[in-house]
C-alpha cells in the first residue's frame, strides 16, 4: 500500500508491523512523534504490546533490557542527549546480547542547544557494540526496521536505526507500506534460545573471571564482524521478497569512478546528484552511502571503492582533537589496502543543509579546485566563521 | 544451618558474602515466602558480587544483574515482558541495597512506583556503600563512621526517610522489617505477595564488616536497632494508612550504639544528635500511626 508518511511516523508503523512486544521510551525532539504514535497504536489495540512510559532514556533502555532478556521483542526511540544518557545501558544491552532495536534521531549535543541534524550523538556511541545503520530516506526507515530485527535476533546484538534529525524525521514521502502478512513472512516471531526464565533458573550478567570475560569479548567481536555478511544476506532476502535492497554499502555510478563522495544518512541523495553533475563536467565521479558504520563493512567498502583515486568524505560530526569520525573510519579501513586519497570535510553539523552544490564544490576542491573551507588538521571545515 | 521454619531454601549454601552477612539472610527469608516462581533483578552492590562466580549461583531462582541506577525500571521491563507472555503470576523481585535505592536508583524507583508497576522492591539497608568498602550513603545515620565520614568529617544529616518518599507515591504497600525479626519480615513479605502494584519493603540488614560488630551478633544488633527505634517497624497501606508493628518497649540508643565499632568515635553531643533524631522520627511516626500508647 502506498502512503504519504513522515520519518518518525514510519518508525512507529514499522515497529507495529514488526509486532514489537514491549516499548519503553522517553520523548525527545526530533524523535517524539514516534513515541506518541506508538502510545496511540497500543492504546487503540492496534499493536498488542506493553508500553512503559519511563522517566528517562537510561530507564528506557533498562526496561528494554529487562524485556528482551526475558524473551520479548523490545523497541525504543531516542535522540542526542537521550542517547548520551543511555550510554551505560548501550554497553549493557550489547554485552547482554539483547536484540533490541532503537530509532535514534540524529541531533546535535549541547551546549549550546541545537535541535538539528548532527551525527556526533550516534557516532560517539560506536564503541558500545551496537549495530549502527543510517537511513537515507523514509522507505529505508520502514524497511531497515524489519531487516534490523531479523539480523539482531539472528546474531543476538542490538541495532540502532539512525534518522537525520528533521531532514528525515520530519520529511514526508510516498512509501510502500508492506502488509502485515508480508512482514510476518519476512520476520518470524522472536524465540530466543536463551532467556531469563523461572523454569530454568540461571544468572544473567553476574560476575565472571578474566579468562571467561576475555573469551566472551573475543566471541562477541567475531560475531559482530560477521554482521556485515548477515545484514547483506538479510537485505538480499528482503530484496527478493520486496524488490528493495538496503545493503551496508550503497553505491551510485561507482563502476568507473575515480572520485567517490562518501556520506552517511540523507546526504546520500545530494551526493548522487553531485556525482551526476560532476560527470557532466567530465569528472569520473560516483557516490557511496555508508549505511552501516558498525560493524564497519570492511569488505563491501573496500570493494566498492577499489578503483577510486580520491574519496571525498563528508562528516556531520567531529572527534575533537582528531578529525571527522567517518573519515577516520575510512582511513582505518583502507590503510594498506588502497592508494586512494581521503579528503575529509566537516559540514552540516548542527543542521546546516548539505546541498548538491556544496558536495560538488567540495569534490572540486579535493581535485585541486577553488578553496571552499578552512583547513584544520586533516579536515576542511565548510561554512565556518573564520 | 538446618531450619525447621524454612521449607524451600532457595538460597543455596556457598554464597560469597561476608560471614554474618545480614543481607544474605534477608534474601533467604524473602525467597522463602515468594517461592521459586520469582525473578530477581539486582543492580551493583554487595549481592551480585556474592551470588557466585559464573557459572555458579547461590540462588535457585533466576537473577538478572543490571546497572546501578536501573533496578526498578529493569524490573518493570521484566514485568511488562512476563505480562505480555501471560506470566502475570511470576513475582518480579527488584532487590537493591541502600545505595541502589536511596541514592543512585531513586529516580528509576520513583518512575516505577509512580506507575504502580507490579513489582516487589526490597531495599536491604546496611546503611552505607558496603561493597565498595563502607562509604556514606543517604541511609547512613548521623554521627556514624564510614570511610567518607571519618571522625574528622562526621555525617551530620539524619538518615533519609525512604519510607515517607515511597508512601508519597501512594503505592499499595510499604513496610519496614529487620533481619533480626524473621517472622515479622516474612509476614510482611506474605502481605506484599498478596497484593498487586508496587510493594516496597525497607529491610534493615546488619553488616558485621561495615558496622564493626562480631559476626554472631548480626541478629542481636538488628533487634536492638528496632528496640531503640533507630529502625522502627511499621507498615503503610496505600500511602495513607500507617500502622505500627508491635515492638518491645523502647530502649535508649546507647545499648545499640555501644555494640558497634562504627559508633565508637561518637562524641557525647553526637550521641545526643542521634538520640534526638530517633526521638523526633519516632514521635512523628507515632502521630501518623495514631499511636496512643505511652512513648
Amino acid at each position: 500500500m502506498k502512503k504519504v508518511i513522515m520519518g518518525t511516523e514510519t518508525a512507529a508503523l514499522a515497529a507495529v508491523l514488526a509486532r514489537v512486544q514491549v516499548v519503553a521510551a522517553y520523548p525527545i525532539t526530533p524523535q517524539t512523534v514516534t513515541v506518541e504514535e506508538l502510545s496511540d497504536y497500543i492504546g487503540k489495540g492496534e499493536l498488542d504490546a506493553e508500553y512503559i512510559t519511563v522517566e528517562s532514556e537510561h530507564s528506557a533502555m533498562a526496561a528494554c533490557v529487562g524485556a528482551s532478556a526475558t524473551g520479548s521483542r523490545a523497541f525504543t526511540a531516542t535522540s542526542s542527549q537521550g542517547l548520551a544518557l543511555m550510554h551505560e545501558m548501550l554497553h549493557h544491552a550489547a554485552g547482554g546480547r539483547l536484540p533490541i532495536v532503537m530509532l535514534n534521531a540524529n541531533r546535535a549535543l549541547s551546549p549550546p542547544w541545537n535541535l538539528y541534524c548532527d551525527h556526533t550523538d550516534s557516532l560517539s556511541q560506536r564503541d558500545t557494540g551496537w549495530i549502527q545503520y543510517y537511513c537515507c530516506d523514509v522507505q529505508d526507515v520502514m524497511d531497515s526496521t524489519f531487516i534490523a530485527y531479523r539480523v539482531a535476533e539472528k546474531v543476538m546484538l542490538p541495532v540502532m536505526i539512525n534518522l537525520d534529525g528533521f531532514y528525515l524525521t520530519h520529511t514526508s514521502e510516498v512509501i510502500d507500506v508492506p502488509s502485515q502478512n508480508e512482514v510476518d513472512r519476512y520476520l518470524p516471531p522472536y524465540d530466543p534460545a536463551n532467556k531469563v526464565d523461572v523454569d530454568n533458573p540461571s544468572t544473567y550478567g553476574c560476575v565472571c573471571g578474566a579468562d571467561l570475560f576475555s573469551s566472551l569479548k573475543y566471541r562477541r567481536q567475531m560475531e559482530t564482524l560477521a554482521v556485515e555478511q548477515a545484514w547483506q544476506e538479510a537485505s538480499d532476502e528482503f530484496a527478493a521478497q520486496f524488490g528493495r535492497s538496503h545493503a551496508p554499502v550503497q553505491g551510485h555510478r561507482l563502476d568507473d569512478a575515480e572520485v567517490v563522495i562518501v556520506t552517511i544518512g540523507t546526504a546520500g541523495g545530494a551526493a548522487q546528484l553531485a556525482a551526476d553533475a560532476l560527470r557532466q563536467e567530465g569528472v569520473a565521479a560516483g557516490s557511496l552511502n555508508l549505511a552501516m558504520v558498525r560493524p564497519f563493512p570492511y569488505q563491501s567498502f573496500r570493494q566498492a571503492v577499489s578503483g577510486a583515486k580520491h574519496l571525498v568524505v563528508l562528516d556531520r560530526d567531529v572527534s575533537f582533537g582528531a578529525e571527522g569520525i567517518v573519515a577516520q573510519e575510512i582511513k582505518s579501513c583502507l590503510y594498506g589496502q588502497s592508494q586512494a586519497q581521503v579528503h575529509g570535510f566537516i559540514a552540516g553539523v548542527g543542521g546546516m543543509d548539505i546541498t548538491e552544490e556544496l558536495l560538488a564544490d567540495m569534490t572540486r576542491e579535493a581535485l585541486g579546485g577553488q578553496k571552499q573551507g578552512l583547513q584544520l588538521g586533516d579536515s576542511i571545515w565548510i561554512k565556518v566563521l573564520p | 544451618m538446618n531450619s525447621k521454619i524454612l521449607k524451600q531454601e532457595l538460597l543455596a549454601p556457598g554464597h560469597m558474602g561476608c560471614p554474618g552477612c545480614g543481607a544474605s539472610l534477608v534474601m533467604r527469608y524473602v525467597l522463602e515466602v515468594l517461592g521459586p516462581k520469582t525473578m530477581v533483578v539486582m543492580p551493583a552492590g554487595c549481592w551480585p558480587t556474592f551470588v557466585g562466580l559464573y557459572p555458579s549461583t547461590c540462588l535457585r531462582v533466576p537473577v538478572m544483574s543490571v546497572p546501578f541506577a536501573t533496578t526498578a525500571m529493569a524490573a518493570a521491563g521484566v514485568r511488562a515482558s512476563l505480562n505480555r507472555q501471560g506470566k502475570g503470576e511470576t513475582n518480579v523481585l527488584a532487590w537493591a541495597g541502600d545505595g541502589g535505592t536511596f541514592d543512585i536508583g531513586l529516580q528509576a524507583l520513583s518512575g516505577a512506583a509512580e506507575k504502580n508497576t507490579d513489582i516487589i522492591y526490597v531495599c536491604y539497608d546496611n546503611e552505607a556503600y558496603m561493597n565498595t568498602g563502607i562509604q556514606r550513603s543517604s541511609a547512613t545515620p548521623p554521627g556514624c563512621w564510614t570511610t567518607t565520614t571519618p571522625a574528622s568529617a562526621p555525617k551530620v544529616e539524619p538518615k533519609k526517610n525512604i519510607v515517607e518518599i515511597m508512601a508519597a507515591h501512594r503505592i499499595p504497600y510499604v513496610a519496614t522489617a529487620s533481619v533480626g525479626y524473621p517472622r515479622d519480615l516474612m509476614d510482611k513479605v506474605e502481605k506484599a505477595k498478596g497484593l498487586k502494584g508496587t510493594r516496597f519493603l525497607h529491610i534493615l540488614a546488619s553488616c558485621p564488616t561495615g558496622w564493626r560488630h562480631d559476626t554472631e551478633l548480626t541478629m542481636e544488633v538488628a533487634r536492638k536497632a528496632v528496640q531503640c527505634r533507630a529502625f522502627p517497624l511499621y507498615e503503610v497501606w496505600d500511602g495513607v494508612r500507617w500502622s505500627l508493628t508491635p515492638m518491645a518497649a523502647k530502649t535508649p540508643v546507647t545499648d545499640y550504639l555501644n555494640m558497634q565499632g562504627r559508633f565508637k568515635a561518637m562524641s557525647a553531643p553526637q550521641r545526643e544528635v542521634f538520640q534526638n533524631w530517633v526521638d523526633e522520627d519516632w514521635e512523628r511516626l507515632r502521630g501518623k500511626c495514631g499511636d496512643t500508647q505511652a512513648a
